[in-house]
């Protein structure tokens, strides 16, 4: 057993921390007012390889695997979660669909731009009434011909809208209890992108609802086999759900250095206020539980990349590294007291940011039932 | 184009610097970094090479260390490196480098030498003139700018109230300022390629040097003695009661700017 980093993913992580500094973090907050998504600095999140960290170099990729992504996004998450989840999905929603079960054709075509983050790519799953209950999916696709004509809605899909964006992998009936993925290229007749939301959090990230109306696309464009929608998408969470705990350990040592700062500095009765158990306790019990979260993060990852099973150790990163974000949001906004509910301090950002880790890729409650599930419990 | 760019690992300047008490030397950790004002002539190197086919080779003496910072300029796309790691070399001053840095040079025989201005540790800014000396090469100093065609470099030398426009033919010397351009962040797979890209280590008697040219005893300097920089004192303040424009140009005409 060995919890010693390489030296190469040590340098790694200090590159992309002194990217995130130089190119993020001083324009993190303006973003987040404006409701701004920075094309352009998501290109230079390409041109530093961000993007195509797990993928074959065939495609552009550098070929490094989940772990080193999840290094990536947690340095990203520390100063901004809005860049890290438009890098998590961007990779793990965007383009890993289409790597693991796209056609040589459609690989060819499709991942060397999003690979090279000069292009973005969506996954619709969420409908108005179906979510974790992919059953209940209400999207459908006819094949008339040689093509497929798609009716149907989804909602709350992260990067569908960006200037980058060049398709989006939806999940739809294409029979009885049959679901399939297609992929709907930009700008298709019928593929129509609704205003972006107002969201509470994340809100330099790209989120829309998608609305397809007699949408015909190339019978061609069926990624993988027709009727394994379900099973493709439950893979791609397992490999989203290990790269979101790794947002959620970037936001939460984001809080736990912004706190230990703050602690320090801020003086109040004469002495700063780290030196009260009351704040110096809640830093301690903050440290100790993004150690946790890295280490089953860094886990769940590490099985993935040797090929072992995951979705379980997935499930449980996921779920911890949630939780214990939001809370040390929570934590982190208490300690700057007035500070920590304003704008001016990243802490009231984070604090809006973290919530939605708990419900975005599958619920709290979705975990607990897959964990559940994996104990052997009648759920 | 063949380039060489002089480059240095220094001690990370986020952490806190000490002196050997007795020697005077910076103390070096295992773990150094690339000299933040080395990432500029790399860069400009590794343009000059894609723009032309080239290759750049990093040059550099000082205790090797782990050579983390020699893999950092390696990981922005350098082809190798050529550190001259000797324990005779310590104490060697600014002349004493410049000879062994030429040494490696006459032997890689590179269409280009680029360095940085000065180092962040020694500060002595007088290594790339020396080295152009030494090599025989016009030496095109304090670019801010740089461009090549036709077998020339053209550079925008920076001046205390301006640029020069200067060029000269390969080969030649070039020392390249902080901001000339934007450095590149090496990426994974940089990284990963740094690994396994060759690093020579030759000792001073492989370059040709006895004990006697190199260290305190080939450096015609000595540092004699080390203090730390006076605490800057209390400003003065000027309260305007209407004629305070008068006491400003009063003291910056004492200060000699203007």
């Amino acid at each position: 057993m060995d919890f010693d980093p390489s030296p190469e993913h040590v340098a790694f992580r200090k590159v992309v921390r002194e990217f995130a500094e130089a190119e993020i973090a001083p324009h993190a907050a303006d973003w987040d007012r404006e409701h701004h998504f920075p094309a352009e600095v998501v290109r230079r999140m390409g041109d530093l390889g961000l993007f195509g960290l797990p993928f074959p170099e065939e495609y552009g990729g550098s070929g490094s695997g989940l772990l080193t992504l999840c290094i990536a996004i947690e340095e990203v998450a520390r100063v901004d979660a809005s860049m890290a989840i438009t890098l998590e999905a961007g990779v793990s929603l965007g383009a890993n669909p289409i790597y693991r079960f796209g056609d040589e054709e459609q690989k060819a075509r499709w991942l060397p731009d999003l690979v090279a983050g000069r292009t973005l790519g969506g996954f619709g799953l969420t409908e108005p009434e179906a979510g974790s209950d992919a059953g209940a999916t209400r999207t459908r696709a006819v094949l008339d011909g040689d093509e497929w004509v798609i009716n149907g809605e989804k909602v709350f899909i992260t990067n569908s809208g960006t200037p980058l964006t060049a398709l989006v992998t939806i999940t739809a009936l294409t029979g009885p209890r049959e679901i399939s993925s297609i992929i709907i290229p930009a700008g298709t007749p019928g593929f129509l992108v609704e205003p972006p939301y107002r969201k509470m959090g994340w809100r330099a990230s790209d989120t829309h609802g998608l609305r397809f109306e007699d949408c015909r696309v190339p019978a061609a464009n069926l990624l993988g086999e027709r009727g394994r929608g379900f099973r493709q998408f439950l893979t791609i969470l397992d490999h989203g759900r290990v790269a979101i705990a790794a947002m959620a350990v970037g936001i939460a040592q984001g809080c736990l250095e912004q706190s230990l700062a703050y602690a320090k500095e801020r003086q109040a009765f004469g002495r700063p206020i780290g030196a009260n158990q009351a704040v110096a306790f809640r830093c301690s019990d903050m440290a100790v539980a993004v150690e946790a979260a890295r280490l089953l993060t860094y886990r769940a990852a590490q099985l993935a990349d040797r090929g072992r099973p995951y979705r379980q150790e997935a499930a449980m990163a996921k779920l911890y590294a949630s939780e214990i974000a939001v809370d040390a949001t929570r934590h982190a906004t208490q300690i700057f007291g007035g500070y920590g509910y304003v704008d001016e301090t990243p802490v009231s950002r984070f604090y809006r940011d973290a919530k939605v880790l708990e419900i975005g890729e599958g619920t709290s409650e979705i975990q607990r039932l897959v964990i559940g599930r994996g104990l052997g419990l009648p759920l | 184009m063949k380039i060489a760019v002089c480059v240095k690992q220094i001690p990370d300047p986020n952490t806190p610097y000490a002196l050997d008490p007795e020697t005077h030397f910076v103390q070096r950790p295992q773990d150094q970094v690339l000299d933040d004002t080395d990432r500029y002539g790399v860069e400009v190197g590794l343009q000059l090479a894609e723009a032309t086919g080239g290759t750049v080779t990093l040059v550099s003496m000082g205790p090797a260390g782990n050579l983390q910072g020699i893999r950092q300029a390696l990981a922005m796309g350098a082809h190798k490196a050529v550190v001259v790691n000797d324990p005779a070399l310590r104490g060697s001053g600014a002349l004493v480098t410049a000879k062994v840095l030429a040494a490696v040079l006459r032997k890689e025989e590179p269409d280009l030498v680029i360095a940085g201005t000065e180092s962040t540790d020694g500060y002595t800014g007088v290594v790339p003139q020396e080295l152009a000396e030494l090599l025989g090469l016009p030496s095109l100093t304090f670019a801010r700018k740089v461009s090549q065609a036709d077998g020339k470099i053209h550079i925008e030398r920076l001046t205390a109230t301006g640029y020069e426009v200067v060029e000269a033919a390969l080969p030649a010397l070039l020392s390249v300022t902080s901001g000339a351009v934007e450095p590149r962040y090496p990426t994974f797979k940089g990284i990963m390629a740094a690994k396994t890209k060759p690093i020579e280590q030759p000792t001073i008697a492989d370059l040709g040097f006895g004990p006697a040219d190199v260290g305190p005893a080939g450096s015609a300097q000595e540092i004699v003695g080390v203090r730390a920089a006076p605490e800057r004192g209390a400003g003065r303040k000027v309260v305007d009661e209407g004629e305070a424009h008068l006491d400003i140009v009063r003291l910056l005409e004492q200060v000699k700017v203007i």
